[in-house]
């Protein structure tokens, strides 16, 4: 894991130290809040429906154990012992009081975490594949590239005022686990045809109230540009994106608006005018910040567990974990595991404290002492051992954390909604609940195979319903939430943009139009083995839509 | 149908708890909500509320319509009804329980 060095560490604490003077001003009156918003925003903290809600940045959704703990005793000294793991890998806290966060902040700081940038008009914090460094699939670790860029843009004093929030996802894997066609900029990490690493670049992807697909600007930059490149980006986005009206400042509109001709000739001209200063990466850095998350030392073991086939022979529930929360490992003999944070009829992401502590605890003993948290709103363990499994199940089990529902019909990703968003415009935690409720059944999880669900309570889209293969999209009418259905929408390689299939449905009706749309995949599929996106993509909207609303 | 009947929220300062409006403060009670039936009224809460919010007593106020509903002061918008009852799903859905779970 990246460590942070003198320099990161003595910015870290400055900045909590300033937060403590601005907090302290606040409290005191010195500020008023017109004044002090933007200085809160600019820390992670905003006020919410019920409280202050506090985002805390996990950088590319790495984290150690103790880091873990940390999360866990904050959850339990300063809020209500609970944390929310969100579809940016980062953490919130529904429930800190203003005058708590400079101490939250300096807890943070003492485990080389911060809230720096999780809030406002810069660049966020940069996410990637949640299975970096040990996806079998893997060209390079995504994971260096993205602290450099998090280094990079971090207080970058000339993109701190952009005309809206800017999102960077990296993935270092052709089957796209990082979502990085819906980001502002995406980079996968490929090889050219002289086995030189680099980068294709994604531009203009997003969600929100105009869902677009990025658009690849760079078939291959070179490693060395990347920098070079993001900041030719990031300055025409700068100089041209719209501050006249705020549904229309993100780059994906100016690359919409412009075409993406245009905004490729003023890329690479910024590009040609800068690449060869500065912000060309040396080799030797590149190098040194990968050194962190170079692999660990695995032990040599076969590459199939005998321990590991005897355990699932035995125990048929733990049987189905594996085959739904496991995945295959670069290293022989090792596997990754998902930690579900979604339990059934729970809340999407929430993790208790103890529940943060055991997985801490955990991920010492059987995972080399790393965590990830994924933009699914899971847990991963990266590094365990195939002969440690039926262990670590066991130890997640008894902390409610083994639902065998990874990439299932009721893992969920999930907004907070009007539960506790202030721009919500409705509920979505409780339909995640109904769904999983509905389809507890692991049987007949199983049989309907992969399907993602995804809840937004607003247009904002932080649910990532319009990458849902059942895209679900809360509104108000008239003072009653009611539920618009999108379909095919998908967050992977082959990214698309989940189309509404008819009006909306109530709150009591939406359930029973999930299940509607289930039971016509299954009646159907060609096969048990064509997921429902593959069945939706060959068959388009008409059979969905005639099972929901009848014949036209 | 009577005329809509008021109530002013906002949020606590240092907490940031949701508070309403009563005759002499401010109070984490629905329950003890001024009601203001008239749109004289209605102003001089929150003319006296906005004094508040300068006064950093309170963090942005506003009013909002409420009902009777029995002894009870139900709010229109669901929006409000949540932000008087609290979240009504999950950890916490009752304000105590995630706490006194994790102290068991």
């Amino acid at each position: 894991m990246y460590r942070y060095d003198e320099f990161d560490q003595a910015f870290v604490n400055e900045r909590v130290a300033q937060f403590r003077d601005q907090v302290a001003r606040r409290l005191t009156g010195e500020l008023d809040e017109d004044q002090f918003k933007p200085l809160r925003l600019q820390n992670g903290v905003y006020l919410q429906l019920h409280a202050y809600m506090l985002r805390i940045a996990v950088p590319y959704g790495t984290l150690s154990p103790k880091q873990v703990r940390m999360l866990a005793h904050i959850a339990r000294t300063y809020d209500k012992g609970y944390g929310h793991f969100t579809t940016r890998q980062n953490l919130q806290f529904n429930w800190p009081q203003l005058k708590d966060v400079p101490d939250i902040l300096a807890d943070l700081a003492s485990v080389e975490m911060h809230a720096i940038q999780t809030s406002g008009n810069c660049i966020r914090n940069v996410t990637a594949d949640h299975f970096a460094g040990v996806a079998a699939d893997e060209v390079a670790d995504p994971r260096p590239y993205a602290e450099i860029l998090r280094q990079w843009s971090s207080l970058h004093p000339e993109f701190l005022f952009l005309p809206r929030k800017f999102k960077i996802a990296v993935t270092g894997a052709s089957a796209d686990r990082a979502a990085i066609q819906f980001h502002d900029i995406g980079y996968e990490v490929k090889r050219n045809e002289h086995g030189e690493l680099g980068f294709a670049v994604y531009i203009g992807g997003g969600m929100g109230r105009t869902p677009m697909l990025a658009k690849k600007i760079r078939d291959f930059l070179p490693e060395e540009d990347l920098l070079a490149y993001s900041e030719a980006i990031l300055r025409v986005y700068n100089m041209h994106g719209r501050r006249d009206n705020k549904y229309k400042a993100r780059i994906k509109i100016l690359v919409h608006e412009t075409g993406m001709e245009g905004i490729a000739e003023e890329v690479e001209a910024e590009f040609e005018a800068t690449r060869h200063g500065v912000l060309r990466l040396p080799e030797e850095e590149v190098r040194r910040i990968a050194a962190y998350f170079a692999q660990p030392s695995y032990e040599e073991r076969p590459a199939a567990s005998a321990v590991l086939e005897r355990a699932r022979l035995a125990d048929q529930n733990f049987d189905r974990w594996v085959r739904h929360n496991v995945s295959r490992h670069r290293a022989p003999g090792y596997a990754i595991v998902t930690v579900s944070l979604k339990p059934i009829g729970g809340v999407p992401g929430d993790a208790t404290a103890a529940q943060m502590e055991a997985v801490a605890d955990i991920a010492e003993r059987w995972s080399l002492s790393e965590v990830r948290v994924s933009h699914e709103q899971n847990l991963v363990l990266p590094h365990v051992a195939q002969d440690d499994l039926k262990a670590v199940y066991d130890a997640l089990a008894a902390h409610d954390l083994a639902a065998a529902n990874a990439g299932l019909i009721t893992d969920i990703i999930s907004c907070p909604g009007l539960d506790y968003c202030a721009l919500a415009t409705a509920r979505s935690i409780p339909i995640a609940e109904r769904i999983s409720e509905r389809f507890a059944d692991a049987f007949r999880q199983e049989d309907i195979g992969e399907l993602k669900i995804k809840i937004s309570g607003c247009i904002n889209a932080c649910g990532h319903h319009h990458a849902g293969h059942i895209g679900i999209l809360g509104l108000e009418r008239k003072g009653e939430e009611f539920y618009q259905i999108t379909l095919g929408g998908s967050g992977d390689e082959r990214a698309s943009i989940g189309e509404i299939v008819g009006r909306g449905f109530s709150t009591a009706e939406i359930v029973d139009a999930v299940e509607t749309l289930v039971d016509t995949y299954i009646a159907k599929r060609e096969s048990a083995s064509e997921p429902f996106l593959a069945t939706y993509r060959r068959l388009g909207p008409a059979p969905f839509k005639e099972a929901l609303y009848g014949a036209a | 149908m009577s005329a809509p009947l008021s109530i002013i929220t906002g949020n606590s300062l240092g907490e940031g708890l949701v508070v309403f409006q009563t005759a002499g403060g401010w109070s984490l009670d629905i329950g003890h909500a001024e009601v203001l039936e008239t749109d004289d009224a209605l102003a001089a809460a929150l003319a006296r509320a906005n004094a508040d919010a300068a006064a950093n007593r309170v963090v942005e106020p506003y009013s909002v319509e409420v009902t009777r509903v029995g002894a009870r002061l139900v709010p229109v918008r669901l929006r409000e009804q949540i932000r008087a009852d609290g979240p009504t799903v999950g950890h916490s859905k009752d304000k105590d329980s995630a706490v006194s779970e994790e102290a068991a």
